[in-house]
């Protein structure tokens, strides 16, 4: 005996075999009560019978435009058929005009910078000061030819844009917001002369053909730009966008972009980035066009841990649901080189060189090209706001500019979401001019009937001059023009939210968890499966192997041992042998 | 020969659901902490939960063994003994001397059993469990000012630092519970039947007195 004191082991009993038999049974009930739970509310969310019927076309309206006699026509112009229009719809053309459409001029109430594009750089065309007939092709309005254009004129509002239902309308390149009145050729292809009379009668609400003739082709092509927005989406396959599916929900874009009185939801200026009002009740604040606004802030199953709904706390539902950029099967463009930019042949044609795949790497009048398709995106935390390096801000050319930058923070810890979430961004990296002197971006006149365009005169010093002129005159900036201009890396961030996929073709968990995943490199995280303190590691395998190591040996020797003692010894030296 | 009842049923049980339980957790955490990937992370993940739970209700049921038997004290690390026993398997576990200590229903385990044991169930295994809660219930903690005070790598190094420690105690675990008895298998034998088969009085079982013992009442 010992000398443990005395009384406690006095009621020692002897373990009964029906409390093993509990615990493993709680277990064992516990375990798949979880896991079952879990799988059946993840085949309900991707239930594919849930398909909405789409009600037929036609019944959204009471009115049959080819029966007015305002719009038997013959019309000769745009305006004329607007001024149609207005005979009816007395409001419509003041609503536009209060548009972002009209206007191309956005106040950022963040960062108080004047947007908008009559105000802000870009690394595609650059700007659209003096280019105004070329980059009018993609405004809702007529006649915008110089910085003289009325901007208060009724019916220079240009409705069959948006409003055309027969697939015919469509604004001539350098017609400053006309259609072809004519048969006009362009570059190659054939303009027909439009029936203004046929498409006046045939208006209807906006179809992903009106939005898309812009937006799918902004940029200067198809998908060059957005990398989430080109001609695949007018009539993608399930995968391609589960909501625009013909196969699925087959929506509109204003199904999420909501019209109000000609001003849509939704800005890129600056983005719902983290939704706060659930489910869309009306008469309620909405965040439309937030995934959330029909999703709701908690979409995924519980399962057994909750973990998805949590990471919807702080990462945006694109990242995981549009998991690749351009999963159209249309390249976007990931880069825009203006530097190799003016190479014309002997005649005097700017040269223009494709790859195996028909993508045009090089163009005289633009320089080279990179393009890309299904490929990641690459993540930023991001509250919304995109502040801009404006056109005379001094930049340090030494290092990529940031033409637009995502703004947003990491939650800090302790504290509630403070609006920044990780988002996707299309990076289109760029090469274009600067002024080398004051050091700030430039914008070149590009298109115009005179020699100081560049698509003209191909002299970069006399195109910057009378970009940067017009620039002072519309007030976009105050800086002037040293004379020298060099180019500059500049990189654009375009938030990434169209294409998005099945939930089965979502991210998996490894995207992120693992060594070099998708967030590698953002700040504020630790991610399991990817992170890991090196000296943790080390001293962890280290310590692993060193008792790997010293168990074997120990065995080893204790092996050798017996064999050596069970060795027979010469019996003349002792007599225990075995 | 005399055969004694060394390890109850509950025991028994305990220690190999607790072993399946743990080999499992390793498995499906190495998974998560990205060493391995034989098995996808969001399996790995649920997997994890699962197991933490099963662990940590058995281990519920065994701190209620444990305290209601009093055997919580063959836990009770002891220095008396321990120089000899570690001596033994430093030097006499290769030159045959018989090991100085014997296993009854009092003392189940030798001065450096309890040791380790101790350490396992005082330092490593709640360094596990507290720094996985915190783990799985991050989202609920990081916006209060324990969210402030700690940030979330500091608990995972944590774990993974006491998953490294788990896996150096089980080698050292394995190799000298499974493998230096007489016969060699002897420990591993009667932690799966339970009894200890020990020759009468071996040469040297006297030194059991460094050890403490349980004492218990005789079965009625």
């Amino acid at each position: 005996m010992t000398a443990v004191d005395g009384d406690f082991g006095r009621r020692l009993v002897t373990a009964k075999p029906w409390m093993a038999l509990l615990v493993l049974g709680t277990g064992l009930l516990f375990s798949a009560g979880f896991v079952s739970a879990n799988d059946s509310a993840g085949a309900n969310a991707a239930d594919p019978e849930l398909v909405p019927i789409r009600p037929p076309t036609g019944r959204t309206t009471t009115a049959d435009h080819s029966k007015f006699e305002q719009l038997q026509g013959p019309f000769s112009s745009g305006p004329e058929v607007t001024a149609a229009c207005l005979g009816c719809h007395t409001e419509a053309a003041s609503q536009v005009h209060g548009s972002v459409h009209w206007n191309w001029r956005y106040e950022h109430p963040t960062t108080g910078q004047t947007l908008g594009k009559r105000h802000a750089l870009n690394n595609l065309c650059l700007g659209i000061v003096g280019s105004y007939e070329r980059c009018a092709s993609c405004h809702v309005g007529y006649g915008w030819r110089d910085e003289h254009f009325d901007f208060t004129a009724q019916n220079k509002v240009d409705c069959l844009v948006c409003h055309d239902r027969t697939g015919t309308y469509e604004k001539f390149p350098t017609g400053a917001g006309h259609p072809a009145y004519e048969d006009t050729m362009f570059r190659g292809r054939l303009f027909e002369a439009v029936n203004l009379a046929h498409v006046a009668q045939n208006v209807g609400q906006t179809s992903r053909e009106t939005c898309g003739g812009c937006h799918f082709h902004s940029g200067g092509g198809d998908a060059v730009k957005h990398g989430d927005l080109d001609s695949s989406l007018l009539a993608p396959s399930r995968v391609v966008d589960v909501h625009m599916s013909p196969e699925g929900l087959d929506f509109n874009c204003s199904t999420c972009h909501e019209f109000s009185g000609h001003d849509q939801a939704g800005s890129r200026y600056l983005v719902t980035a983290a939704p706060q009002h659930g489910i869309a009740i009306p008469g309620r604040e909405s965040d439309r066009p937030a995934c959330q606004s029909c999703h709701g802030d908690t979409p995924h199953a519980r399962g057994i841990h909750d973990k998805l709904n949590q990471h919807a706390g702080f990462i945006a539902c694109q990242t995981c649901h549009v998991p690749e950029i351009a999963r159209g099967g249309l390249a976007t463009k990931t880069l825009w080189d203006w530097s190799s930019a003016g190479r014309r042949s002997e005649a005097g044609v700017p040269v223009v060189e494709r790859d195996e795949d028909g993508h045009i790497v090089y163009d005289g009048m633009k320089g080279n090209f990179e393009w890309r398709e299904n490929y990641p995106p690459v993540y930023r935390w991001f509250d919304g706001t995109m502040r801009y390096t404006e056109a005379g801000e001094r930049i340090d050319p030494s290092r990529p500019v940031d033409i637009n930058r995502p703004e947003g923070e990491p939650p800090r810890n302790g504290a509630r979401g403070n609006g920044a979430r990780i988002w996707p961004f299309k990076v289109l990296e760029g090469h274009q001019p600067y002024d080398d002197v004051h050091q700030h971006i430039v914008v070149p006149r590009l298109f115009g009937r005179d020699e100081t365009a560049y698509w003209r005169g191909y002299d970069w010093t006399r195109a910057i001059e009378a970009g940067m002129a017009e620039a002072l005159r519309t007030g976009q900036t105050d800086a002037g023009f040293s004379g020298s201009h060099g180019f500059v890396e500049t990189r654009m961030y375009w938030p990434v939210t169209h294409m998005v996929a099945p939930a089965d073709m979502a991210l998996s968990c490894e995207s992120c968890h693992s060594v070099g995943g998708r967030l590698a490199g953002l700040a504020g995280l630790y991610i399991p499966g990817q992170d890991r303190h090196p000296l943790i590691e080390t001293l962890g395998w280290a310590a692993v192997l060193l008792t790997l190591l010293g168990v074997l040996g120990h065995g080893l020797m204790r092996a050798v041992m017996v064999i050596r003692r069970r060795r027979p010894q010469p019996a003349a030296h002792t007599g225990d042998g075995v | 020969m005399s055969r004694v009842l060394i390890f109850t049923r509950f025991e028994r049980f305990w220690h190999w659901t607790q072993a399946v339980l743990v080999f499992g957790l390793l498995f499906t955490g190495f998974a998560l902490h990205g060493t391995h990937q034989w098995i996808g992370y969001d399996l790995a993940l649920r997997a994890h939960i699962v197991l933490a739970w099963n662990v940590i209700g058995l281990w519920v049921l065994a701190i209620f063994w444990h305290v209601t038997t009093g055997e919580w004290r063959q836990y009770v690390p002891t220095s008396r003994g321990l120089p000899v026993v570690a001596m033994y398997y430093a030097y006499g576990i290769f030159s045959g001397e018989t090991k100085p200590f014997v296993s009854t229903p009092a003392a189940k385990h030798n001065p450096l059993q309890r040791l380790a044991y101790f350490g396992f169930k005082v330092l490593l295994a709640p360094a596990l469990w507290i720094s996985g809660l915190l783990l799985l219930f991050y989202a609920a903690w990081r916006p209060t000012a324990l969210g402030a005070a700690l940030p979330l790598a500091w608990v995972a190094y944590v774990h993974v630092a006491a998953a490294f420690g788990l896996v150096v105690f089980l080698i050292g675990h394995v190799y000298m519970a499974a493998t230096t008895g007489r016969p060699w298998y002897a420990y591993l034998k009667s932690m799966i039947t339970g009894y200890h088969e020990a020759e009468v009085a071996p040469p040297g079982a006297e030194r059991d007195a460094y050890t403490p013992q349980v004492e218990r009442s005789p079965k009625p």
